[in-house]
C-alpha cells in the first residue's frame, strides 16, 4: 500500500481554520505545500502563534485540514474515518512532544512498549525485548523499570524517542522536544534523534525555537503568519 | 504485564492501582451496597422462610372437608320471589363420603406425600368442675406426624398416641394444672350412653407456638374421637402434603373440581401473609434498587473524573494509535473491575454481617430468631449485576474519553 520510495510527506494547499461558522473564524494556516524526502532531518521554526503546532497535528492525523492534500507515504488521508487514520497514525508516524510525554502508570520500557501494544492488542516477550533494546539505544537501559513519572525531564524525553521509534514509523513529528529541557539535555537529545536519522533513515520534523540546533538540521522550515518560508541548514 | 491480557485490562488496573486512593473508595461504596443488599436480602430469606416453616409444621399443604351443604331457597308464595331468602344451613359435623376411595385417589399421585384422615369437633375438656371448650381431633398417629410433626413439638411427655391416651397444649395444661400421665375427662354433646363421655391419660404435652392453638387444640387416637364426636368409620378432614407446597392453589383448585370436595389451600388460608410478605419483597427490591442507583452514581463519578484527569495522557494513547475502542474499553474495564472486586469484598462484608447477626442477633434463651442460609444463587446474582453495573455507568465517561479530541487533550 505504501510507497517505499515516494515522499514521506506531501502537502498540497492545506488549509486550516478555526471556529468555522463563527464570528471567531480563523484562517490559521494559508495554503501550505511541502514535500519532505525519507531520510530528511528538518526543522521548523517561526514565532509562536505562526501555526507550528497546527501543521504537525495535521501532519501527524490528529487533526484534518480544513482544505488541501495531505499524502504519507503516498497514501491520500482524505475521506480515511478514524479507524483508518488511526492505524495509518500508529504505523507511519511517531511523536514526540513538549510536555507529559508519558503515561505515568506505566514503566519506561512499557511505556516505550506501547505503541506495539495499542497495535497488537497482547504484550509478548519480543515487544519487551525491542523496547529493551531501544531504551539502550537511548542510554537509559538501566532505567528500563523506574516508572516514567520518577526520570528527570531529559530522561524522560529519551523514553518518547525511544517510543517513537518502537514502530520503525517513516516520520517522526517532535513539537519543541527540547524547549523544556536544560542546554546540556536538550543537546543530548537533539544528538539522539540526529543519530536515529542517520541509522535508521527515519524522517525527522523538529518544532524548535533554539537556533543553534535548528541549524544543525538539513533544511530549515519557517513559518510565518501560517505560510513556509524556506532556507537551508548547515549540513 | 500478563501476555494473557489484553492493553484494554493491563491499562484499567494501572490507572485504578495508580488512583488508588479514589479506586479504594468507590470499591468501598460498591462493597458496602452489596453487602447491604447481599445482608437485608438474606435476612428477608430468613424471615420469610421461618414465617412459612412456621405456618408449614402446624397447617397441612390442602385441607378436604365435606362439600358444603347446598342451600335452597325458602319459598313460601311465588310472589315473593325476589326477597327469597337464601341461608347457609348450619353445617352439622358432616363424614366426607367414600373417604377411603379419596384418599386411594389421593395416594395415587405422584406429588402427593402424604395424606391422613382426621375427625375434628367441638368438645368439653373436663376436669372437676371446670370445663374448658377444646376442638377435639382424632388422629391416625404415624400418618398425621407426616404432616404436623407433633414429635417436635412436645415440651413434655411423648407424642406416642396410647389407646386411651390424649394429647394436650400448654396452655390448656396450665389452665387446668393438668401434668403427664394425669387423667382427663372429654364430653361432647353425645350422650354419655353412646360414648360422649371418655376418660383419656394425657401422654403429652406441646407447644404449637400459638396461644389460641395451645389453648384449643387436643388430639386423641382417631377411633377414640369417632365414637366422641358420634361420626364411626368416618371422617371430616383430610390433610394433604405435597412435594412443592407452593403449587397446593392449584392442586386444592383440581381437587375441588374433580373429587365433589370442598379443598382448601393453606396458601388460601394464609392469604394475608402472602400478601404481607409480598409487599415485604416489594420493599426489599425498592431498598435494593436505590442502593444500586447510589452505588452506580459513586462509580460513575470517579470515572468522570478520572477522564478529566487522564486526558492528556488518553490524547498521548490516541496519537500512539490507540483507536477510539480501545480507549473506551479502558474505563468500560475500570468500571466492571470496581463492580467486580466491590461485589467479591461486598459478599464477604455480607458474610461478616451475617454471622454477626447469628452470633448476636438472638431471643433472651440463647436461640437464634430464625436461622439465616447463605445462598449461593444471591451471591451470584448480586455479584453480576454490580459488576453490570460497573459496565453501565462506566458507559458515558468511557464515550467521552473515547470522544476526546486528541489535539485538545494534548495542548489541554
Ligand atoms: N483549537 C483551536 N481553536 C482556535 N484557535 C486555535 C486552535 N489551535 C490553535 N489556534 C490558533 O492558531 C494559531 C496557531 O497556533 P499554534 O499552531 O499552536 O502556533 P505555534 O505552535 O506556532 O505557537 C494561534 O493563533 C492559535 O491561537
Ligand atoms: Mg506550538
Amino acid at each position: 500500500m505504501a510507497e517505499r520510495n515516494g515522499p514521506v510527506l506531501k502537502l498540497e494547499g492545506v488549509r486550516k481554520s478555526f471556529n468555522i461558522g463563527t464570528p471567531a473564524e480563523t484562517e490559521v494556516l494559508h495554503g501550505i505545500d511541502l514535500v519532505l524526502e525519507r531520510g530528511e532531518f528538518c526543522a521548523l521554526i517561526g514565532p509562536s502563534g505562526s501555526g507550528k503546532s497546527t501543521l504537525l497535528n495535521i501532519i501527524g492525523l490528529l487533526d484534518r485540514p480544513t482544505s488541501g492534500r495531505l499524502l504519507i507515504e503516498g497514501k491520500d488521508t482524505q475521506g480515511l474515518d478514524d479507524a483508518a487514520q488511526t492505524r495509518l497514525r500508529g504505523h507511519s508516524i511517531g511523536f514526540v512532544f513538549q510536555y507529559h510525554h508519558l503515561i505515568s502508570a506505566f514503566s519506561a520500557a512499557e511505556n516505550v512498549m506501547m505503541p506495539l501494544l495499542l497495535d497488537r492488542g497482547f504484550p509478548n516477550a519480543a515487544m519487551r525485548t525491542r523496547a529493551e533494546d531501544l531504551l539502550s539505544e537511548v542510554g537509559l537501559e538501566k532505567w528500563k523499570n523506574n516508572p516514567a513519572s520518577h526520570m528527570s525531564g531529559g530522561q524522560q524525553q529519551r523514553v518518547a524517542i525511544a517510543r517513537a521509534l518502537a514502530m520503525k514509523p517513516a516520520l517522526i513529528l517532535a513539537d519543541e522536544p527540547t524547549g523544556n529541557l536544560d542546554t546540556k539535555s536538550a543537546d543530548d537529545v537533539f544528538a539522539m534523534m540526529r543519530r536515529v536519522n542517520v541509522e535508521q533513515g527515519t524522517t525527522f520534523l523538529i518544532v524548535t525555537h533554539n537556533m543553534e540546533l535548528a541549524a544543525q538540521t538539513d533544511r530549515i522550515i519557517e513559518i510565518v503568519d501560517g505560510r513556509l518560508r524556506e532556507s537551508h541548514g548547515a549540513a | 504485564m500478563s501476555p494473557f491480557l489484553p492493553f484494554e485490562v493491563i491499562a484499567a488496573f494501572r490507572f485504578l492501582v495508580e488512583g488508588r486512593r479514589q479506586s479504594l473508595l468507590t470499591i468501598i461504596g460498591a462493597a458496602v451496597g452489596v453487602s447491604v443488599v447481599i445482608f437485608m436480602a438474606s435476612l428477608l430469606a430468613g424471615v420469610q422462610a421461618n414465617i412459612f416453616n412456621r405456618v408449614l409444621s402446624t397447617q397441612a399443604h390442602i385441607v378436604i372437608s365435606p362439600p358444603e351443604e347446598e342451600a335452597l331457597p325458602v319459598r313460601k308464595h311465588e310472589a315473593d320471589l325476589d326477597i327469597a331468602l337464601v341461608q347457609k344451613p348450619a353445617q352439622r359435623l358432616r363424614s366426607i363420603d367414600q373417604w377411603q376411595a379419596i384418599v386411594a385417589n389421593l395416594r395415587k399421585r405422584p406429588n402427593v406425600t402424604a395424606v391422613s384422615p382426621t375427625v375434628a369437633g367441638a368438645a368439653f375438656a373436663v376436669l372437676g368442675d371446670v370445663a374448658n371448650p377444646v376442638t377435639l381431633t382424632g388422629i391416625e398417629p404415624a400418618g398425621f406426624f407426616r404432616i404436623i410433626d407433633l414429635k417436635e413439638k412436645i415440651v413434655s411427655g411423648t407424642a406416642d398416641l396410647t389407646p386411651e391416651g390424649i394429647l394436650v397444649g400448654t396452655k390448656l395444661a396450665a389452665d387446668l394444672g393438668l401434668t403427664v400421665g394425669e387423667k382427663l375427662r372429654v364430653r361432647t354433646n353425645k350422650s354419655a350412653d353412646s360414648g360422649g363421655d371418655q376418660t383419656f391419660v394425657v401422654d403429652g404435652i406441646f407447644d404449637l407456638g400459638n396461644r389460641d392453638a395451645n389453648e384449643r387444640s387436643t388430639y386423641v387416637p382417631l377411633r377414640a374421637a369417632q365414637s366422641l364426636l358420634g361420626l364411626s368409620g368416618g371422617i371430616t378432614t383430610l390433610s394433604v402434603n405435597l412435594d412443592d407446597p407452593y403449587t397446593a392453589e392449584t392442586v386444592a383448585e383440581d381437587l375441588r373440581n374433580s373429587l365433589d370436595v370442598n379443598a382448601e389451600s393453606w396458601i388460601k388460608t394464609f392469604e394475608q401473609v402472602f400478601t404481607a410478605l409480598r409487599t415485604q419483597s416489594t420493599a426489599n427490591y425498592t431498598i435494593q434498587f436505590f442502593v444500586g442507583v447510589a452505588v452506580a452514581l459513586g462509580i460513575s463519578s470517579v470515572l468522570v473524573v478520572s477522564v478529566v484527569q487522564r486526558s492528556r495522557e488518553i490524547g498521548i494513547l490516541r496519537a500512539m494509535g490507540a483507536s477510539r475502542g480501545r480507549i473506551r474499553r479502558v474505563f468500560l474495564t475500570q468500571g466492571a473491575t470496581i463492580g467486580l472486586v466491590g461485589s467479591i469484598a461486598g459478599s464477604l462484608l455480607g458474610i461478616g454481617f451475617i454471622v454477626l447477626w447469628r452470633l448476636f442477633a438472638r431471643n433472651p434463651d440463647g436461640t437464634e430468631f430464625f436461622p439465616i442460609t447463605l445462598q449461593p444463587m444471591l451471591f451470584l446474582r448480586t455479584g453480576l449485576i454490580a459488576t453490570m453495573t460497573g459496565v453501565l455507568t462506566a458507559l458515558l465517561p468511557a464515550q467521552s474519553a473515547a470522544r476526546l479530541n486528541p489535539v485538545d487533550a494534548i495542548r489541554g
